[in-house]
């Protein structure tokens, strides 16, 4: 991969920064397209998260202060009662640990911002408009506030969407008269179709999806997914040649 | 209703994810300079997501019968041909209908 984080603490140089409301709404306009696509997740976590026995209420908070799609739905295929705390939480972590290195390619720019604002961003930071800044920022421009901006029109969105997907959760009963039972399989496979990046995908896949078969047949509880996360990261991490 | 809106055990666990989620978001702007993340562990984590998501698709397939494999083909398909999750998803939904129906 040509932008790697990696290559950009390399980065001498400290490009000028800004931060105004210019930069929020530029990023605005620009993650709005993006933060619709983001939406149709959202109204699909949202029937999820209510099928799983979540209030409405309670789906909305996880979207408005989680905001990190993957990890909350996952999160829903582990919900259970009692509520696997230890899981959850865990496996929130382990998915999101990537956000590390998205977080660390941000430097160079937001190491000139008051910490309030660098931050305060960050919280704002989702994959799409991660992609967006990075592009933005690289091309020269100083909006500081273009992460902000972005995640504002992802955030609103993802939050609506949520809202509304769970109120429509509510009305339905029976999961299974809708094929409902099945979503949360059909939207893991929609994000795996994502995620593919050709057949060096299998490298790590591969070994996940045996660990974790493995697991699920001898271990109690659910603990076969991170571990299989877990050894398909192992794979990935012995294999790769510099 | 029965329920309350917001369940104290809920909210607990709702924070403590969302905790989680923002020490990986910062953790790396915040650390950067104290350490150099490795392009091989970078590569790792990289395919996390990923690696979790079969991990979970695996057995819950395994389990599964023909109209969910058939029904997961049709997803499959659809995301790769058009790349519209509703889309891809809605199709998979009456497949597994209309797969479960025979």
């Amino acid at each position: 991969m040509s932008d790697s984080p990696a290559q950009d603490s390399t980065a001498v140089e400290e490009p000028a920064v800004d931060f105004s409301a210019a930069g929020v709404r530029r990023g605005f306009t620009d993650g709005l397209p993006i933060a619709l696509g983001v939406a149709g997740y959202g109204v699909v976590f949202g029937v999820l998260a209510r099928q799983a026995g979540l209030t409405v209420s309670e789906a909305t908070l996880m979207s408005a202060t989680v905001l990190a799609g993957a990890a909350q739905v996952i999160t829903i295929e582990l919900w259970d009662t009692p509520i696997p705390v230890v899981a959850v939480i865990g496996t929130t972590f382990v998915v999101n640990l990537r956000y590390v290195l998205m977080g660390a390619a941000l430097r160079p720019w937001f190491s000139q911002l008051s910490p309030l604002k660098a931050y305060g961003s960050i919280f704002f930071t989702a994959d799409e408009n991660w992609a967006l800044t990075m592009g933005e920022l690289r091309s020269g421009s100083q909006q500081g506030a273009y992460l902000l901006g972005s995640g504002l029109a992802i955030w609103v969105c993802w939050v609506a969407a949520t809202v509304l997907g769970a109120i429509a959760g509510s009305v339905v009963g029976d999961p299974s008269t809708y094929g409902l039972d099945f979503m949360l399989t059909a939207v893991f496979i929609a994000i795996a179709a994502g995620l593919w990046d050709g057949t060096s995908s299998l490298g790590p896949w591969i070994p996940a999806v045996i660990v974790a078969v493995l697991g699920a047949q001898y271990l109690p509880g659910r603990w076969y997914i991170l571990l299989g996360g877990v050894a398909g990261c192992l794979v990935e991490v012995a294999r790769f040649d510099e | 209703m029965s329920e309350p809106a917001l369940s104290p055990l809920v909210v607990a666990v709702i924070v403590g994810m969302s905790l989680a989620t923002y020490v990986t978001k910062a953790g790396g702007f915040w650390l950067l300079n104290r350490i150099t993340v490795s392009e091989r562990v970078e590569a790792g984590l990289e395919v996390l997501p990923g690696a979790i998501i079969v991990a979970i698709l695996g057995p819950e397939l395994l389990d599964a019968g023909p109209a969910e494999w058939g029904a997961g083909a049709v997803v499959l398909v659809m995301m790769v041909r058009t790349e519209n999750v509703l889309l891809a998803l809605c199709s998979g939904l009456v497949t597994v209908l209309a797969l479960r129906a025979v």
